[in-house]
């Protein structure tokens, strides 16, 4: 699914932020991302989602050398990857409903389909009043759950969230976190950078933890309590 | 693969993209404007030339009545022989004062004033190897005759048109370049005003082709306002000059009329703004793109 050769990443002439990184997610695998800030999570969720290209190094995804594509295949590939990013990068000129239906509507699926796909997500994440709202008069929290029901609405292959339940109340974060279990049981792949110790204590999920650059430990088969105590800033 | 709509990327609120239409209007008026008037200048130089081609005037210096009735029998026997002239026409006193009382006045009628000879020669053929020939036959008989065949006015006559039309044509591509740089200063800043969004879109998996098309079709409709407007007002000008100058210049400038060509080419001028305006678009944002991941 996700394979990361020995890769490095610089911005410009800076310190490389990434050092001979490698990885390799399995197809349907759920991984939390931890590491203090500075380590280069943000760095590697930017190569996953191929909004950067690495310095040197390879990475393929599903199976494609994403250096070697042409941009049109690129961009078939980025059509597979749903995206939660931190600052939620909602399109304030554009209604919840439409936020939510870009991905479909870029993919060229019929308005029909997508009225109900979005309606339908819309509504689950709390939201069907305020279908036809301008984000900008939306809470932090609401907005992040349009990003979220816009990264999910493709049915991604893989899913990428960058602080998908930092402004979020419990009760949200809860059921955000069973549709995140839910999409990996049915066969996604997950990758959530998080902060909270907590949550990835619960989730149980294979940790990949970011330190200077580099992934120290990759924790399947133990709990992750160990891996994660004292660690984090 | 759907475009974009105007609702993902709204290009129209730009302020940059506000001016777009205008300037183009002033380039298209002034593209139509050169087209009209290297048209009008073809029309008056052939008029002028085919009024010329085909004729030769010979002159005979003014001289003594007697004198002149002998030198121009001479002159019309030995030009008539001349194969390629099938006429020569003999000028008469009142014929050459009429042509010169506009400059003389009445004084032209004088019959004290020396006038010369005219002889007006119909010609077919090369009417420069006829004048060579004609002033060869009359150059021992006649030394002080003139044969003029005209070309050398015609000659300058079409230089100027020939310049005026080079220049028309150059005017035009400095209007296409002036368009083009235009286009691409107005997409470049709406590159720049909707980065956040583009970059978005491109995440998400929007093609390049997608980003660009709505680029290119919002450049083109404004180019195509734009170059309707300059249309208008160039039809506009030229009918309030038409109304305005034509009775003071019909004695000067044979009448022009815009053909059916030069009519299609202006119908035109609208939709070449418009696809010029939109492959600039189209290049400037692919090539812009390209430099994303």
């Amino acid at each position: 699914m996700v394979r990361f050769e020995d890769v490095t990443l610089r911005y410009g002439q800076g310190p490389e932020i990434l050092t001979g990184l490698s990885l390799h997610l399995e197809p349907g695998s759920f991984h939390c991302l931890v590491g203090p800030s500075g380590a280069g999570k943000s760095s590697l969720l930017k190569l996953l989602y191929l909004e950067q290209r690495p310095s040197s190094g390879r990475i393929s995804l599903f199976g494609r050398d994403v250096i070697r594509l042409s941009r049109d295949a690129r961009a078939g590939l980025r059509r597979r990857i749903g995206v939660v990013f931190q600052d939620f990068r909602l399109i304030e000129h554009l209604s919840v409903y439409d936020n939510v239906a870009l991905p479909l509507r870029l993919a060229g699926e019929r308005e029909r389909e997508i009225r109900r796909k979005v309606e339908e997500l819309v509504a689950w994440v709390g939201l069907a009043a305020q279908l036809q709202a301008d984000p900008r008069t939306l809470s932090g929290g609401q907005q992040q759950r349009v990003a979220i029901a816009r990264a999910l609405v493709g049915r991604p292959n893989l899913l990428v969230a960058d602080e998908p339940t930092g402004s979020l109340d419990d009760r949200i974060g809860n059921r955000l976190m069973h549709l995140f279990q839910e999409l990996h049981r049915n066969g996604t792949t997950v990758v959530l950078a998080t902060h909270n110790l907590a949550l990835v204590e619960r989730l149980g999920h294979p940790v990949l933890r970011l330190h200077e650059g580099q992934v120290l430990q990759e924790n399947k088969d133990q709990g992750s309590h160990d891996l994660l105590q004292g660690e984090l800033p | 693969m759907r475009s974009l709509t105007r609702r993902d990327l709204p290009l129209s609120g730009d302020p940059s993209a506000r001016f777009l239409p205008l300037l183009i209007a002033f380039m298209i008026f002034l593209a139509a404007l050169a087209l009209v008037g290297a048209e009008a200048l073809r029309q008056t130089a052939e008029r002028w030339e085919s009024g010329l081609s085909g004729q030769m005037t010979v002159q005979l210096p003014a001289d003594a009545e007697e004198e002149a009735e002998a030198r121009t029998a001479t002159a019309v026997a030995l030009l008539q022989d001349i194969p390629g002239v099938t006429a020569v026409e003999v000028l008469d006193r009142q014929e050459a004062a009429a042509l010169l009382e506009p400059w003389l006045g009445s004084a032209a009628e004088d019959p004290q004033l020396p006038l010369p000879v005219l002889l007006t020669l119909t010609v077919e053929g090369q009417i420069a190897e006829i004048a060579a020939e004609a002033r060869a036959r009359l150059s021992d008989p006649l030394p002080a005759a003139q044969v003029d065949d005209h070309q050398e006015w015609i000659g300058g006559l079409l230089n100027l048109t020939r310049g005026l039309g080079a220049l028309a044509i150059f005017l035009l591509l400095l209007v296409s370049a002036a368009a083009v740089v235009t286009v691409v200063f107005v997409t470049r800043t709406g590159l720049a005003v909707h980065r956040p969004v583009i970059e978005l879109l491109h995440l998400m998996g929007a093609r390049d082709a997608q980003v660009a098309g709505r680029f290119q079709l919002h450049a083109m409709r404004q180019g195509l306002i734009g170059g309707l407007l300059g249309l208008a007002a160039a039809a506009a000008c030229y009918g309030l000059l038409d109304w305005t100058l034509a009775p003071t210049t019909i004695a000067l400038l044979p009448p022009f009329r815009i053909g059916p060509r030069l009519l299609l080419l202006l119908a035109l001028l609208p939709a070449i703004a418009g696809m010029i305006a939109l492959l600039t678009a189209r290049i400037t944002v692919l090539r812009t793109l390209a430099r994303m991941p």
